[in-house]
């Protein structure tokens, strides 16, 4: 189930990106992180338990909401803005 | 004679804003660094697009604060440099490093004011790392900026006015708030009373929340003690005792914080002095009345200098931009730097007001299971923490990151560094002032090594 539930913006242009290779819509004015979060459980799993993570300070602080692009770059998802064509990855237990 | 650079003020809240402009004013170009895409700190934080909510439904009774200090700001263009989405993550001999727009550039400065904001203060509980689970603050952003609400049934735990107000929010926005839990007992509200001659607005405004809250029938639980979140892969209840009973609650979203933390990192880069903050429970760097630190030409200025709260960050800013321009020699108006302090001294009053109301729960480090993870970078739980204070007989808390990698995660300790000192006192029978202070290390903030390795080219040749 999603964590995230939309209050405002359900109207707004659609952002289209993939999440582990599933095509995936977000919002104009969503950060990478609601874009996920509105869709999914968790961000990343934990490089020492494997166990899911979801960020936590959603401000840059905690650096707990890291993702990988499937180009191998990463980026922290609370203080980025969702663009098209995105292509997120949340399974790698391991950061590239 | 070479023209001098200009000031650098480093964040675009109210304390940066009202800096900028008082700067501005005396004739003087500052560049402002900011991180956020869009000027107003945290508390005024501005959405990436704009939405159907007024901005009377995002800041409630702070809108035309808000609306104020974006208006304000907006006003200087042209007659500032602004690099919004950038961060100063080094300082060194007079130049600051900056990442911005996909590169790392090297700024010399003449007068450096920080004013770098704060972050929740967190002391770990069992469950803390499961999704569903944020800040106060990241429940606040989550809803304002984002028009997200972090569950369907929502928990707001802990302590600290951001308590009831981020509870109110959610519940305004028609959100479904399942219970406010406050780690502080219901006795110490009554504090609140001496609060009345100095901000009867703030505390009338308080009240009134948390009365809606109780007619919304939101349960307010005081007294909360021993809080646990379950879940197997996010959030599915939280339990806690309260005068003895156990109680449970189901919910699939939790907002937990215990007031504010200072960010003193670039002050600690700038080699200001700290000194051991009693109220803050943390080492702060110093200042004087008008926000100057030890170091000539560094000034500090809101809650990255000892939490005070948005209106005070707003009249500190100013003041500490009109010392500035009075160490230049520009004779500021010594009349209104007069009128900025003492209704900082009257903000300060309240402050105290406030910390006797939402009073630390001291007893954390003596309960905290050894089981639970104190470090979510690394996954350090407080056992293996107690365990290398013992074997390694450490006193300090740099040592103690030394031998447990507490603290050393990609958060720097931003997260777990309140909850190490409180560990770290209470294991070896001292005093929180005695543990010492994690040392800053840059970059303050993760930056692709690409980029520091290119400003490191840079600053050699």
């Amino acid at each position: 189930m999603p964590l995230l539930h939309r209050i405002t913006r359900a109207d707004h242009p659609a952002i289209s990106f993939t999440l582990d290779g599933v095509a995936c819509e977000g919002r104009t004015g969503d950060t990478v992180l609601t874009a996920i979060l509105t869709q999914a459980e968790h961000l990343r799993l934990s490089e020492f338990s494997a166990s899911p993570r979801a960020g936590f300070c959603q401000m840059g602080a905690c650096q707990d909401c890291w993702v990988v692009l499937e180009s191998g770059e990463r980026l922290r998802a609370c203080s980025t803005a969702l663009t098209a064509g995105m292509r997120i990855l949340t399974r790698r237990a391991r950061a590239a | 004679m070479s023209e001098r650079p200009q000031p650098v003020i480093v964040g675009a809240g109210p304390a940066g804003i009202r800096a900028a402009e008082a700067l501005v004013a005396a004739g003087l170009r500052p560049l402002v660094v900011d991180e956020a895409p869009s000027c107003g700190g945290q508390i005024y934080r501005q959405r990436l697009a704009p939405d159907e909510r007024s901005t009377r439904d995002l800041y409630g009774s702070e809108a035309q604060k808000a609306e104020a200090l974006h208006r304000d700001f907006a006003a200087l263009d042209g007659k500032l440099d602004y690099w919004p989405q950038a961060l100063l993550w080094n300082l060194r001999d007079g130049r600051a490093d900056i990442m911005v727009a996909g590169t790392s550039r090297q700024v010399a400065y003449d007068g450096l004011l920080l004013a770098t904001g704060a972050t929740d203060r967190i002391l770990p509980i069992p469950g803390w790392t499961l999704p569903g689970v944020f800040t106060l603050g990241g429940a606040q952003i989550a809803l304002k900026s984002q028009g997200c609400a972090i569950g369907s049934r929502s928990v707001f735990l802990g302590s600290g006015p951001l308590l009831y107000l981020v509870a109110w929010q959610y519940m305004k926005a028609g959100a479904k708030v399942a219970a406010v839990l406050d780690t502080a007992p219901f006795a110490a509200k009554f504090n609140l009373l001496r609060g009345l001659p100095l901000f009867p607005g703030i505390v009338l405004r308080g009240m009134r929340m948390t009365a809606e809250l109780k007619l919304a029938g939101v349960g307010l639980h005081y007294g909360v003690a021993d809080p646990r979140i379950e879940g197997k892969n996010a959030v599915e209840t939280i339990a806690w005792r309260q005068g003895g009973l156990e109680h449970r609650l189901a919910c699939d979203g939790i907002g937990y914080g215990l007031a504010l933390r200072s960010e003193t990192q670039l002050a600690d880069l700038a080699g200001c002095r700290f000194a051991f903050n009693q109220r803050d429970r943390a080492a702060l760097p110093e200042r004087d009345a008008a926000g100057r630190t030890s170091v000539p030409g560094v000034y500090l200025a809101g809650d990255g200098a000892g939490i005070a709260g948005a209106d005070a960050a707003e009249r500190a800013g100013e003041r500490a931009a009109l010392a500035l321009l009075q160490d230049r020699s520009l004779s500021p108006d010594a009349a209104r730097a007069a009128v900025l302090e003492a209704e900082l001294a009257r903000i300060g009053r309240f402050r105290e007001v406030l910390e006797a109301a939402f009073p630390f729960p001291a007893h954390w480090a003596k309960d905290i299971a050894d089981s639970t993870i104190l470090c979510r970078c690394e996954e350090v739980t407080a056992g293996e923490v107690r365990a290398a204070i013992g074997q390694f007989g450490v006193h300090e808390l740099n040592r103690l990151k030394a031998v447990s990698r507490i603290g050393m995660g990609r958060c720097q300790g931003r997260v777990c560094g309140s909850a190490a000192a409180e560990l770290l006192a209470h294991e070896t029978s001292r005093g929180i002032e005695a543990v010492g202070r994690l040392r800053s290390q840059a970059p303050i903030k993760p930056v692709p090594l690409t980029l520091a390795l290119a400003a490191q080219q840079e600053a050699a040749e």
